[in-house]
């Protein structure tokens, strides 16, 4: 019985619990024992909050909390701030912090009766595309043991991927959600830029950062995106507007007469044979479905991976300054003889893995007297160019689409010393976080590498469902919410 | 003091000095910049804190309304121009008291900018031209531990009290201020002094300068006389009192006068200012100075004050001191001259209160402007922080009226008062000072007269100039009991 719970959709579980076939505390506890049985190969989860997750599913199953997804158990990127449960970002510089708050998020998960089974594994602050910046070793990709579950969430999409929960929480900055989605065959989306609270997601690039659902299908997503989203007053740059209709659409999956533009710019050159294929096909099936199918030339876009990585590492510059010893989490050095000052260096020196001081410099020196306009400064412009070809497309189509990332999940080990090819990973991503629109990333069939490829949706701001119209369309036609059963090595 | 008395004027006599103001207020808003946690003073330490203020990992921070229109109706105030669009920056440093190692404050795009601040010195008006105003989060407090003067060298360990990190702090900020000549420490002060009522009757701020609520950085150059080019400026950090900023100013005047003449070059630096000595010494230099990385603070939208609550913020304001000040001199029948020195004395508010509790406009101002102020400054503390209140100075101004009280006694009770013996009656009580009676006066006269017999000759030939000693002597033989107008009258009686 337990192995066939943790394959059911969430939509499929909260139905079976408040048809009360299966207890919450039943469900939840199938879940730990398969995280129990597998965590060690895939190194999914960071901690496990057994406790929790069955105080919780107890609440569901005594009636004090329902919903559309009560009772449905969740892996939280440990990104996210939990009372009472340790958070580290994938950071030694953390390690033991229990925070003494709730993001909004989690408060609002919690009272829809989702069920958080522990904080997973994630890039250290969420800078990296494979989760080997991680500080607690890198979690693994249920399609190919030796192959990344993407990054930074790779602890979320290996957790989704690997049936150790249905829903997962990503973050994503410049593709986090999007690209470890692609890569492990799950459903990933990145909502509009301040359609989801901020309060209580640790900073990487205030600008950039945003929570969102991971899932196996596109329904699922979207009802954990209904939970989630929605105005904050402790977010300043939480919009004030009615949550777009993300469950219609994905129910309703209707593209016919919608445009869709494929982005010209995100093809050719560095883009694996096996992806181009199954996007060209999937591109093909929103035609035969009755989609308006166009080219668009986003010509800045070409610029987007080089202004991000000025602007997302300058904020982080100055998000990670607080990482200093005096207040929380790792001290080092401190002898009694040492400075407060001589504290702080030896502690970042000792709590900051390469990849995390990689970026601080970098910021700092982009936002250095003298250097400022021609970095920092520059990289804001290109951001506004960026946003004109967006919003330039958007005035003939409804919606862009392209390759999630140019590659299927590459090896562990492969792209570790070589940041440049890292960095690559994010190249179609990254766009719509300096946009601050929302995209999705949805599969759309294997490679002829066996691994999933990914189909990104890009959508303009607040247009939220739109995304889940053309992921509920291209997964109904592709048959791709049973694309998982395939994982079948754990 | 190295420097020799004098020399400031002999410094200005052949330079002409360049001053420069910013001033830090906390706001009174009832909750910080950008959390919800009590501003109040005084508290436990890091009882006022939550994860925002507090610089937790994951927290955000919202702005607080009140605070934008308590800064904009400073803006108004000082004449300013009120942005239609701004942005908070962060200025990035690393410092333990800072929970987030940036703090939010405004850079290229302040909240206020071009305004003024007319103030009177020596008859002479004075335009102080204000450059910007703007809003930022103070930092927390380093208390330092094992030292022996609770500064951080020697210290064994430190602690943190995060209950003022993000209290809304406004800084504002002068252009140069030129012209001042001799007058350059009086204009400082006149200005801090005129900033700090403006502020008070807006109701923004307690402004208490003592407590922090009020802190006052001054720069200040020296060029030669007729020169244009502007000279090397030091700034000296947290001058917090008014009598602090003239001294800063003077104090700078002539360390920088005396480098001047002996050929050596002003080194651009930061300088801290000594409340004991009145002296500056060098903080940090310009060379090494933070480069602070600002950028916009991305977790906050831009702020946008809307046309129709600066135009109501406006029509709030209070009348300006000077509009207020002059009713004041009108009803009392005060001379604007008189005006000018309670003001710049910083006297004005007590001697209204004084007036208040009873006492005459006359010796309100002389009890304040002609004995208070002076013994504040023997004392070496502000005027207001005195250990008299306004009732006390009534009360012996009352019981100088009634001629129970002479002007000598009266000074000899406010001095006890000021020690701490008590109050006006008890003082008066314990030392038995009342004025010398008819019968107790013409003893002493008559003795006065006849211990000096030549002059009392030149009285009874008319002499009137001949009296002064003779009350001298009088006053001495009373211990100062006597009422000099009677005393004088008896002599001449009694002389004839
Ligand atoms: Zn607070």
């Amino acid at each position: 019985m337990t192995p066939e719970l943790t394959r059911l959709t969430a939509v499929e579980t909260a139905a079976k619990i408040a048809a009360r076939e299966v207890t919450a505390v039943e469900v939840a506890q199938a879940h730990l024992d398969r995280i129990a049985e597998v965590n060690g190969t895939l190194n999914a989860f960071l901690h496990i909050d057994t406790d929790g997750a069955l105080t919780q599913a107890k609440r569901v199953d005594a009636g004090e909390v329902e919903g559309p997804l009560a009772g449905v158990p969740l892996a939280l990127k440990d990104v996210i701030v939990t009372r009472n449960v340790p958070t580290t970002a994938g950071s030694k510089i953390l390690e033991g912090w229990i925070p003494p708050y709730d993001a909004t998020i989690v408060e609002r998960m919690r009272d829809a009766g989702i069920v958080v089974l522990g904080k997973t594994n994630m890039d250290e602050f969420a800078m990296g595309s494979s989760t080997e910046h991680s500080a607690y070793g890198a979690a693994h990709n249920p399609w190919d043991l030796e192959r990344t579950p993407g990054g930074s969430g790779g602890g979320s999409s290996a957790a989704v991927a690997g049936f150790l929960a249905p829903l997962g929480i990503g973050t994503d900055t410049g593709g986090s959600i999007r690209q470890p989605a692609a890569v492990t065959g799950t459903v990933g989306t990145k909502p509009t830029y301040g359609g989801v609270s901020r309060y209580g997601l640790i900073a990487f690039s205030s600008s950039l950062d945003q929570a969102g659902p991971c899932a196996r299908t596109v329904l699922d997503a979207a009802l954990l995106h209904a939970v989630i989203a929605g105005h904050d007053p402790r977010d300043s740059t939480s919009i004030d507007a009615d949550v777009p209709p993300v469950v219609d659409a994905a129910r309703d999956g209707d593209v016919s007469g919608m445009r869709v533009g494929v982005v010209k710019e995100f093809a050719g050159e560095g883009y694996q044979d096996g992806v181009t294929v199954r996007f060209e096909e999937a591109v093909a099936t929103l035609a035969g479905l009755g989609a308006d199918v166009v080219e668009v030339s986003c010509p800045h876009f070409d610029y987007a991976l080089a202004a991000y990585y000025l602007i997302a590492p300058s904020e982080a510059s100055s998000n990670l300054a607080r990482y200093d010893a005096m207040r929380y989490g790792l001290r080092v050095g401190d002898d009694g003889d040492a400075s407060a000052e001589e504290v702080m260096a030896a502690t970042r020196a000792a709590g900051f893995g390469a990849e995390v001081k990689r970026r601080i410099m970098l910021g700092t020196y982009a936002l250095s007297a003298g250097y400022y306009d021609a970095y920092y400064g520059q990289a804001q412009k290109v951001r506004t160019l960026i946003t004109r070809d967006f919003e330039n497309a958007f005035t003939t189509v409804d919606v862009l689409v392209s390759p999630t990332t140019p590659t299927t999940a590459f090896k562990l080990g492969e792209r570790v010393d070589d940041p440049l090819a890292m960095y690559l990973a994010d190249l179609c991503t990254i766009p719509s976080n300096l946009y601050g629109g929302p995209a999705m990333s949805v599969p759309c069939g294997l490679s002829d590498d066996g691994l999933p490829v990914g189909f990104q949706v890009m959508a303009p701001v607040l247009a939220d469902d739109r995304l889940y119209r053309v992921g509920a369309a291209l997964e109904r036609a592709t048959g791709s919410d049973r694309l998982l059963e395939q994982v079948t090595n754990l | 003091m190295t420097t020799t008395l004098g020399a400031y004027d002999d410094v200005l006599d052949r330079y002409a000095p360049v001053l420069g103001l910013e001033t830090h207020v906390e706001l009174g808003t009832a909750t910080k910049l950008f959390c919800g946690c009590s501003t109040a003073f005084g508290a436990p330490p890091n009882t006022q804190v939550c994860p925002t203020c507090l610089g937790l990992p994951g927290s955000l921070p919202v702005t607080n309304e009140a605070a934008i229109e308590f800064t904009v109706k400073i803006g108004l105030a000082l004449h300013c121009e009120i942005a239609t669009w701004c942005r908070f920056a962060r200025k990035n440093y690393f410092y333990p008291d800072m929970p987030k190692d940036y703090q939010v404050s405004q850079y290229d795009e302040p909240l206020c900018t071009d305004g003024y601040l007319d103030v009177v010195v020596g008859g002479e008006a004075f335009r102080v031209e204000i450059e910007r105003v703007h809003l930022e989060e103070d930092t927390g407090k380093s208390l330092h531990v094992g030292g022996a003067t609770g500064r951080i060298h020697g210290a064994t360990h430190s602690l943190v009290d995060y209950n003022r990190a993000g209290i809304p702090l406004v800084e504002i900020v002068t252009r140069p201020v030129q012209g001042t000549g001799h007058k350059a420490a009086e204009v400082a002060r006149a200005y801090v002094t005129e900033l700090r009522d403006v502020l008070r009757d807006l109701g923004v701020s307690d402004v208490r300068m003592e407590q922090g609520s009020l802190r006052c950085d001054v720069n200040l150059s020296l060029m030669p006389a007729g020169a244009t080019q502007l000279g090397t400026r030091t700034e000296t950090k947290n001058v917090n009192s008014l009598r602090s900023v003239e001294r800063a100013v003077r104090h700078e005047v002539e360390r920088q006068g005396a480098r001047l003449d002996a050929g050596e070059r002003v080194v651009q630096e930061t300088r801290h200012f000594h409340e004991d000595s009145g002296t500056t010494s060098p903080g940090r230099s310009k060379e090494e100075a933070q480069d602070y990385r600002y950028f916009p603070e991305p977790d906050l939208v831009p702020l946008a004050p809307a046309r129709e609550l600066v135009e109501g913020l406006r029509a709030t304001l209070p009348e300006p001191p000077s509009v207020r000040r002059a009713a004041f001199a009108e009803v009392n029948g005060f001379t604007a001259i008189d005006l000018e020195q309670m003001v710049n004395a910083g006297v004005l508010d007590l001697v209204g209160e004084t007036i208040a509790a009873g006492a005459s406009p006359t010796k309100s101002k002389g009890w304040w402007l002609g004995y208070l102020v002076g013994r504040a400054n023997e004392l070496d503390v502000e005027v207001s922080e005195l250990a008299i209140t306004v009732a006390q100075v009534a009360r012996i101004s009352e019981l100088e009226d009634s001629g129970e009280l002479t002007n000598k006694l009266a000074r000899q009770v406010a001095d006890a008062v000021i020690a701490g013996e008590g109050d006006v009656d008890a003082v008066i009580e314990s030392h038995g000072w009342k004025v010398a009676g008819e019968d107790e006066l013409i003893v002493a006269v008559d003795a006065a007269l006849a211990a000096q017999p030549d002059i009392a000759a030149k009285i009874r030939d008319g002499n009137q100039g001949a009296v002064g000693p003779i009350v001298g002597a009088v006053m001495k033989a009373t211990g100062g009991a006597a009422d000099a107008t009677r005393a004088r009258e008896l002599i001449l009686e009694r002389a004839s």
